[in-house]
């Protein structure tokens, strides 16, 4: 059973275990405006939390992509190298970034629920 | 700058027409533009270049220079002590690409001259305008009168469908070739169109009054043809083109020669033509024409898909040395899915081909020297 988590960055994190897939909203991705270009952070990359981890580019702007909490890649989606425009297509399924190793649980404490990171774009 | 208090950015006459077809506002020389409405910027780029566009470039100074003897040739004779364009030259109805320079040789302003008949009519940037006014004022005020047109809007209508569309206004528009300017009614309101434009294509801009101008646009748009653009849109179209943008590719630090627009300066005014000389900072571009300027503005194409964008650092090797240059525009390329971008680099590492090395997030990527204009232009010459 995975859930759902959101940062004040608009990244969101499917938590399943101790694994933690990571992606931009759809939000984000509609601030954005269209992708054409993504970087990932390498698989077995230590981040620390709120680290620049992927950077994600518009036709206009490159925008950092942070990492929610502290842990090593596991696996990025390497899908996104080919077809960037997926992140405006489907950002909160198909176009996750890169899966992490959660280092400490209790950094969760501090993201948002579906209903809080509503009412934070609201 | 103005850009955190929104009241008190300036707003256009299309202001409320952007608000109304849902155009992002943001600020940019002090205005509130749209930066894209909700097709985006990548829709709205190859929409331009596929059918036609529609810019508000209201934000543009313009600025009528009358002669006070009556004769044309008196305001284009004054306008040369201010800029190294063969201005005299410039027969009625037609217009031609100028640079305001200093006396360093740098780039004060790159700016528009229309000969209409009677007066020269110029269109400069927006957020140059009030030092380019104050420049002619203090300079050409015993020849001129120096008419600044603030009860005007700029519209511009660019892309391949430009023409038919106009046409259904402007009976005059068809026959106008590239750079062609003039007098006409376009839907019975009084303007000055000019064939000329910013992203490469073919097209038009037009000055009309603003007290019309919503009207004409909203003529103009309810073709299917054409979309609004915003203000990214007309980034990526004229980096494409291979054009520059005041205060980014040029500036006062670049001389027309270092910035590679050589093109511009018309013969009779470089050494031994007939007005050789004469404009500020004539010694020292007239040395880059006769000697080689040090360093050259080129066009970069990316080998790899990241973006880079302007301010990215140049290297001649994959790793160590010293900078040897810097981008001064990038970003994608929509028309060419693939990274464009345009900067400074040493004579030496000029030629067309030359691999070299740009710094993005701490790694070296690969470009190489490339011709512009990036996409091929369609002038209707």
């Amino acid at each position: 059973m995975t859930t759902t988590l959101y940062t004040s960055d608009h990244e969101w994190l499917a938590i399943d275990g101790d694994t933690a897939t990571v992606g931009i909203t759809d939000y984000a991705q509609q601030q954005l405006g269209d992708v054409v270009f993504v970087e990932l952070p390498k698989v077995g990359r230590a981040l620390k939390k709120a680290e620049a981890a992927a950077v994600v580019e518009s036709v206009k702007a490159a925008s950092d992509v942070y990492a929610p909490v502290t842990g090593e890649v596991l696996e990025t989606n390497e899908a996104l190298a080919a077809e960037p425009a997926l992140v405006n297509s489907d950002a909160q399924g198909a176009a996750w970034f890169f899966k992490i190793k959660i280092a400490d649980k209790s950094e969760l404490g501090g993201l948002m629920d579906e209903a809080a990171y509503k009412a934070h774009t609201a | 700058m103005l850009a955190n208090n929104q009241d008190s950015l300036k707003r256009t006459p299309l202001h409320s027409l952007h608000v109304s077809l849902g155009g992002k506002m943001a600020p940019f020389a002090g205005y509130d533009m749209p930066v894209q409405y909700p097709a985006g910027v990548l829709k709205e780029h190859l929409h331009t270049r596929a059918s036609a566009g529609l810019f508000d470039v209201s934000h543009m100074g313009q600025i009528a220079l009358r002669p006070k003897s009556g004769r044309i040739e008196d305001a284009a004779r004054a306008l040369e002590r201010l800029v190294p364009q063969d201005i005299v030259a410039i027969a009625p109805g037609r217009q031609r690409y100028a640079q305001f320079t200093n006396a360093d040789g740098g780039i004060l302003d790159d700016l528009m001259v229309a000969n209409l008949g009677d007066h020269l009519f110029l269109v400069v940037n927006a957020a140059c305008k009030a030092e380019d006014e104050a420049h002619l004022r203090a300079n050409l005020s015993g020849d001129c009168i120096i008419d600044s047109l603030e009860g005007r809007a700029l519209i511009a209508l660019q892309g391949p469908k430009a023409e038919t569309v106009l046409a259904k206004f402007c009976a005059e528009a068809p026959a106008m070739k590239f750079m062609d300017a003039g007098p006409h009614e376009v839907a019975g309101i009084k303007c000055f169109v000019s064939r000329s434009g910013y992203t490469g294509e073919d097209g038009f801009e037009i000055s009309v009054p603003a007290a019309d101008a919503e009207r004409l646009a909203k003529m103009l748009l309810d073709n299917p043809d054409v979309l609004p653009i915003g203000l990214g849109a007309r980034d990526s179209l004229r980096l494409e083109a291979g054009l520059c943008l005041y205060g980014h590719d040029i500036d006062t630090a670049t001389t027309p020669v270092e910035a590679a627009l050589e093109w511009s300066v018309q013969k009779s005014r470089r050494s031994g033509g007939t007005r050789a000389g004469g404009f500020p900072g004539a010694e020292k571009i007239l040395a880059h024409f006769d000697g080689g300027a040090p360093r050259r503005r080129v066009g970069l194409l990316a080998l790899g898909r990241a973006p880079v964008r302007e301010g990215a650092l140049l290297f001649a090797d994959a790793a160590g040395g010293e900078p040897i240059g810097q981008v001064t525009s990038g970003g994608f390329g929509p028309s060419l899915s693939a990274p464009v971008a345009m900067g400074y680099v040493p004579a030496s590492l000029a030629a067309l081909g030359t691999k070299l090395f740009a710094e993005v997030r701490g790694q070296r990527l690969p470009l190489a020297v490339a011709a512009m204009p990036f996409v091929k232009n369609t002038y209707k010459r």
